[in-house]
């Protein structure tokens, strides 16, 4: 195995063993909350578990996946040599340092401030810090992403950049300008406060940073399945990419309108005025347009595939589709999470109707639909490309793979139908318990057990996805010869160089987020709101 | 793919992908437009008084004063509650409101974010410590509802809660300071 297969690898067991044990803690937090586990553990262990599920599935799985599936990517869609091996590997080992600090203090207790981690309350210091150089690795992997696209171009002058490779570095790009919100918030506000440096904190600043962060990270997880819709899907299908112009204009939105859309996330807050909130909620309509634009884009290459293999009539070619191959199942699995996941987004973006379901189990729906849904399981159906090219191994039965990504679907919306209708009724978030004999919330006992069975299906689908891959390590030797990325209808010969690079568009990104972010920010500078006092959860 | 079906050449696909931009633009300007036709006509907007008060000092002097507390009748008949969020309980626990009549609902926290909603409305704020949180509502039927603090503030988080007392307008009497507080049961 060559040295970038190991670095590919290690970097996806770290995220899928962080996975696995989140999602035995998220099972367990649902049996807790759940009329069945009423008595069961203290609420301090409850918010020690929600801290944990939170950092392993939103820090760890997603930033760990994201920088190994990178680096496949580059190797395999440039079709050259890494560069900057040891920094990779650098990276990898700053990372692990720095997950082992953000999970001891959790483990101990010392960081029990969920995965948000808002101040005032604050956690041991060591909980920052890891974070801090989680990011930091996360930094090194953007760079080397962009050297490498830079010295393929240098290569191939006027050859327009593979659309995985430019999809890639799109997320490199964006997650640079994502980080500089929290980076700068815990560097000058929170880790101060954490080591007792400073007292007190400007809250409603914290929180404009936290924002500026919260949404665009949402996107730099999600962008790794949209490359696969783009390049890997159309293929698995037996057809084209429809339009790869199409991919590129997907990539260059999401960089641009990912940043300057965040306080939404603070719609019910009182540190902003309604103007700066409606400006983001307009941004935040923009943001949905390179997802409205890719459902289009991948149902037509699909549709190329279907009628390429003989499928007829207006629906014909959907049957016609070659649905026995994991990862097309997986792509048909997560346009429906994604199509009930974004008609309930429309809902949180809402400048009026946010306040219906703000922090209720509405949201937590959500974002477990859109990106435990359907993100995740285009993770899964990544692997499952990834790893016989990595290990030379197939696994003996697809089955076990579609078993897998069947239940995953089926568990995901057992969990969370039921959670955004108790979120309409008010069910709130994020607490150990509900008092079930108050005749408000009693009624709510079987749709939470429910949701629990769901989490119950969950769990196991992440027990067979486990296996599935330690299979894939043990398999019989085959030779792949199967070609990975999909060819366009009309493969580009040239592309504008607005197409092929993201120089002028960072440039837009700066206008918008001075636009957006320029004066929310500004307001605290101009005159500092009164600051609160530091409350620690951590024993000094 | 040599010889090309008629509906992927270059200049049609180009041709279907702006149709269809186009009919996304439609749907983003119909959801905006709605969004303002509600805020202008209905008044329907987030809480963002954007207004400042020292968590350190709130409880010393000013309106979020023990006595201040709770539900409150002016002169001119303006219904104001005022609510301090603080780890791990409302301040007061129940507060009386009257149905079918707009009243001013304002909250502040003298230690860290809290947030809250009322069940079966649409009440819903952060309550962020350095601001004031204000919102407006008018409850539409009578009966008790829940007030559960919503944003995690520490261990005790899940027990924070209070209860809305929703009386009928001919229940709803202030006492001599023009207070009403929620009846004994």
């Amino acid at each position: 195995m060559r040295n970038a297969d190991r670095l590919c690898l290690a970097h996806s067991w770290v995220a899928f063993a962080a996975f696995l044990a989140a999602a035995v803690l998220g099972t367990w937090q649902m049996w807790v909350r759940s009329p069945l586990g009423a008595h069961v553990g203290t609420p301090g262990q409850y918010f020690m578990s929600v801290t944990a599920h939170g950092v392993a599935m939103a820090y760890v799985l997603t930033t760990f996946f994201i920088m190994g599936f990178g680096y496949f990517v580059a190797v395999t869609a440039l079709n050259r040599p890494l560069p900057g091996l040891l920094w990779a590997w650098s990276a990898f080992w700053m990372a692990i340092v720095g997950v082992l600090m953000v999970l001891l203090p959790i483990a101990m207790g010392q960081a029990t401030v969920l995965f948000t981690f808002y101040p005032p309350l604050t956690a041991s210091p060591w909980f920052y810090i890891g974070l801090v150089l989680i990011v930091v690795a996360s930094w090194v992997w953007c760079g080397l992403m962009i050297v490498a696209m830079w010295e393929w171009k240098r290569e191939n002058p006027g050859k327009p950049v593979p659309l995985a490779m430019f999809g890639t570095v799109s997320n490199a790009v964006m997650w640079l300008w994502t980080t500089v919100g929290v980076a700068v918030e815990l560097i000058f506000q929170v880790i101060p406060a954490a080591i007792g440096y400073v007292q007190t904190v400007d809250v409603g600043l914290a929180r404009t940073l936290f924002s500026w962060t919260l949404h665009a990270i949402v996107y730099f997880w999600l962008i790794p399945a949209y490359i696969a819709f783009y390049t890997i899907v159309p293929r698995a299908a037996g057809g084209r990419l429809y339009s790869d112009t199409m991919g590129r204009v997907t990539f260059i939105l999401f960089l641009v309108y990912s940043l300057p859309v965040g306080m939404h996330h603070l719609m019910m807050d009182p540190e902003h005025g309604n103007g700066t909130k409606f400006i983001q909620v307009l941004l935040t309509a923009f943001v949905s347009v390179p997802t409205l634009l890719t459902i289009f884009t991948i149902t037509a290459s699909l549709e190329i595939a279907g009628r390429l293999r003989g499928g007829r009539g207006l629906f014909g070619w959907i049957a016609a589709l070659p649905w026995d191959r994991p990862t097309v199942l997986a792509t048909g699995l997560a346009f429906v999470m994604l199509g009930f996941g974004g008609f309930g987004g429309l809902i949180n973006m809402g400048y009026g109707m946010n306040a219906m379901i703000h922090n209720t189990s509405w949201v937590t729906a959500h974002f477990h639909l859109i990106f435990g849904g359907s993100v995740v399981i285009m993770y899964f159906a990544i692997a499952y490309e990834m790893w016989p090219r990595l290990t030379g191994r197939e696994h003996p039965s697809r089955g076990l793979l579609r078993l897998q990504l069947w239940l995953w679907f089926i568990g995901m919306m057992v969990m969370t139908l039921p959670w955004h209708w108790l979120g309409l009724q008010g069910q709130w978030r994020r607490v150990a318990n509900f008092n079930y004999a108050d005749p408000i919330t009693a009624g709510w006992g079987p749709l939470v057990i429910l949701s629990f069975g769901g989490g119950l299906v969950l769990l196991l689908s992440a027990l067979l996805f486990t296996r599935n891959l330690f299979v894939l390590h043990r398999g019989t030797i085959v030779v792949i010869a199967r070609p990975l990325y999909a060819l366009a209808v009309h493969p580009p010969q040239r592309v504008p160089a607005a197409l092929n690079g993201f120089g002028l568009w960072n440039v837009l990104v700066l206008v918008l987020m001075l636009f957006a972010y320029g004066y929310p920010i500004a307001q605290f500078i101009i005159t500092p709101s009164p600051s609160a006092i530091v409350h620690r959860m951590s024993a000094q | 793919m040599s010889e090309l079906h008629p509906e992927i050449h270059e200049r049609r696909i180009l041709g279907t992908e702006l149709l269809w931009a186009v009919g996304v633009g439609i749907l983003i300007a119909a959801t905006l437009s709605t969004i303002v036709f509600t805020a202008l006509t209905r008044d329907i907007n987030p809480p963002s008084n954007v207004e400042r008060i020292d968590p350190k000092t709130l409880h010393l002097s000013g309106e979020f004063t023990e006595q201040n507390l709770g539900t409150t009748v002016d002169a001119d008949g303006a219904v104001t509650a005022r609510v301090i969020a603080t780890q791990f309980t409302f301040v007061p626990r129940c507060i009386a409101v009257p149905e079918g009549r707009r009243i001013t609902m304002r909250f502040a926290a003298p230690d860290v974010i809290h947030g809250l909603l009322i069940t079966g409305t649409n009440v819903n704020t952060m309550v962020v410590p350095g601001f004031v949180s204000q919102v407006h509502t008018e409850f539409t039927r009578t009966g008790d509802l829940l007030m559960p603090c919503h944003e995690y503030c520490g261990l005790g988080h899940s027990e924070m809660w209070a209860t809305v007392q929703v009386v009928p307008q001919n229940e709803f009497k202030p006492d001599q300071d023009r207070r009403v507080a929620c009846a004994k049961r």
